[in-house]
């Protein structure tokens, strides 16, 4: 017999109770995991932003279009590799429940240069650079709306007046977990000529530069570059690294995930009332039984172990239900999501960060609801404790 | 004449209640011999088990000093003392103390953790012990699938199992029926008598003090 048999022993003691406790915490636990798979869904852009590039974008805010033609100045800034830019299309798929997926008009001769990532056949690349029409949609946007190669998809434009029409002539694949599969691209001169003949005024505008460096631990000095090239034109930029522009957007959002994470924090707390509660009600029960325990000879580390080792088997026991819930509930999430709201989260996944987090507020939890157990019982008294007894 | 087992010096115990001190035990001078059985008497309240948990080491005295097998329980700090008891002593209770998640061979090994026994080892001393109270047969069972004297004699085991120099028993038979006490005391005589146990008992029941060779009274908190 060993001190970890009357651990096992003690924790199925009051099976109901301890059952309940499990269950709160894993119910805690996976409501904690699926925030925090929330929380980095929202981070996913930033997580999936490169160190090499660069977002040029209007000073004043990314609204305001910039002129195609300052591409070539960008171009010449000693530092930069490549350029390309993109254009947000903005329109409807059938409906606006189906649209809900990002739609850009892209410069497609450098767009895969500078998004190596989004990994594209090479045969389906040089259809899509031969054919005006043609568009490129990622893999997970495809499977959502049921597309294929060679689909013809009509779309209502709601920023740029008509009806479009794009073949999809490609679907790419993320060279990451964390790549955006719903991006649906096509021609940027596709939208343009058109512009041309029904409101030339709005042609020849691009809605940001997405712009490669050869070097990015000299990102802030090419960027300080452009923008000092087009400082006092009609069009001033604001250049910026992928990242920080991606966090602007998750910005936009700030009361909503500091919301989520002051959610986070509360579950954590519930947790480990739930835990104390069950621990604290056991010790008391067991007093006389540590009274026993020390009169044979146990000292206090003997009864912090039994105390904290019952205290994080009943944790680990709620937290692993927990973590081993949370992907099959994610999953469901994650459908149920692109089903209400297109790709408003295109990288839904449990993290290894998220699991690692859960394992280790299981266990701190665990030690932490045995702290008060574990001081009770060993500044008990013998005689105090055995009297309690009869 | 040899040394006693247990010395008692004019010890006194109180308790403070409400700021004030309330005496239990007052210029208690005892001494056990090695081999003899003890048994303390008095009515309830008059400090028979605080004598018994001072000797036990698991209380101290106010004042006055109590040796046990050459040991001044007094110069022991609380972990010292813990290691000394798991040594010297075994506790017999009145409500038997067994932890009710571990079999009888389980409670029995218990004190044996505290030894640098190995598993089988311990195994090997408890089913001894356990055949030596005559529960061979009952080693897998719980403590409540036993009845109040089968129980006691699991204690009893546990006891033993470490070899202790000193036996204290409070009340062994005060939870339990006529033959179960019989039972229980002729255990304790066989362990005084057959294996030299020195033996302290508190009992307030006069058949149980019959089975020992000494008889001590108390009567509010000082031996008559």
């Amino acid at each position: 017999m060993e001190l970890f048999n009357l651990i096992f022993k003690n924790a199925l003691r009051h099976k109901l109770r301890t059952f309940l406790t499990v269950v709160g915490v894993a119910i805690a636990i996976l409501a904690f995991s699926l925030i925090q798979t929330v929380l980095s869904a929202w981070h996913a852009g930033v997580e999936a932003s490169a160190p090499d590039r660069l977002i040029t974008r209007h000073a004043v805010s990314i609204v305001f279009p910039l002129p195609v033609a300052d591409r070539e100045s960008i171009r010449a800034v000693p530092g930069v590799a490549e350029v390309s830019y993109a254009h947000w299309f903005g329109g409807i798929y059938v409906d606006e429940r189906h649209s809900q997926f990002p739609q850009f008009a892209v410069d497609a001769e450098t767009w895969f240069t500078v998004y190596p990532e989004m990994v594209i056949q090479p045969d389906e690349k040089a259809t899509f650079l031969r054919e005006r029409n043609a568009a490129i949609v990622g893999e997970k946007l495809a499977r959502q709306q049921g597309w294929k190669v060679g689909d013809t998809i009509r779309m209502r434009g709601m920023l740029y007046p008509g009806d479009w029409d794009f073949v999809i002539r490609g679907i790419y694949q993320g060279a990451q977990k964390t790549t955006d599969e719903t991006w649906f691209v096509f021609h940027w001169k596709y939208l343009d000529e058109r512009l041309r003949q029904i409101e030339p005024w709005r042609s020849g505008n691009v809605g940001w530069y997405t712009v490669k460096i050869a070097d990015p631990s000299r990102s802030g000095e090419v960027a300080r570059a452009i923008d000092q090239r087009f400082q006092n034109s009609i069009a001033e930029t604001l250049t910026e690294t992928e990242k920080a522009f991606q966090l602007e957007f998750v910005a936009m959002s700030g009361a909503i995930l500091t919301a989520l994470k002051i959610v986070s924090i509360v579950i954590i707390g519930v947790i480990l009332a739930v835990l104390s509660n069950t621990m604290a009600m056991t010790s008391r029960e067991r007093l006389p039984e540590y009274a026993s325990l020390k009169t044979l000879g146990f000292g206090t580390r003997h009864l912090v172990f039994v105390i904290a080792g019952e205290s994080i088997l009943i944790a680990a026991a709620g937290g692993g239900l927990g973590i081993l819930l949370t992907f099959p509930v994610t999953a469901f999430f994650a459908k149920l999501l692109a089903d209400l709201a297109g790709a408003l989260f295109p990288v839904f996944e449990v993290g290894r960060t998220t699991i690692l987090a859960c394992a280790l507020i299981a266990f701190g939890v665990g030690l932490g609801a045995s702290i008060f157990p574990s001081w009770r019982a060993s500044s008990l008294s013998i005689a105090e404790g055995l009297r309690r007894i009869g | 004449m040899a040394d006693p087992l247990i010395e008692v010096k004019e010890v006194y115990k109180s308790y403070r209640r409400a700021s004030m001190d309330i005496p239990v035990l007052e210029n208690i001078s005892l001494s056990v011999s090695a081999g003899e059985f003890l048994a303390l008497m008095g009515p309830s309240g008059s400090g028979k088990t605080t004598l018994l948990n001072l000797i036990a080491g698991i209380d101290r005295p106010t004042r006055g000093e109590i040796r046990v097998a050459g040991t001044s329980l007094g110069e022991l700090n609380e972990s010292d003392l813990a290691r000394w008891r798991s040594r010297h002593i075994g506790f017999v209770f009145q409500f038997y103390n067994l932890l009710p998640v571990l079999t009888a061979l389980e409670n029995v090994a218990l004190p044996l953790l505290l030894t640098p026994l190995s598993k089988k080892e311990r195994r090997e001393h408890a089913e001894v012990a356990l055949k030596v109270v005559g529960l061979g047969d009952r080693m897998g069972h719980l403590p409540r699938q036993l009845s109040g004297g089968q129980e006691q004699r699991v204690a009893i085991a546990r006891a033993i199992v470490t070899d202790p120099t000193l036996l204290v028993a409070d009340e062994p038979t005060g939870d339990l029926d006529k033959n179960s006490a019989e039972e229980v005391l002729n255990l304790l005589s066989r362990l005084n008598k057959e294996f030299s146990k020195t033996i302290v008992m508190v009992t307030h029941d006069p058949r149980a003090a019959e089975r020992a060779a000494v008889v001590r009274n108390l009567d509010k908190g000082v031996l008559v």
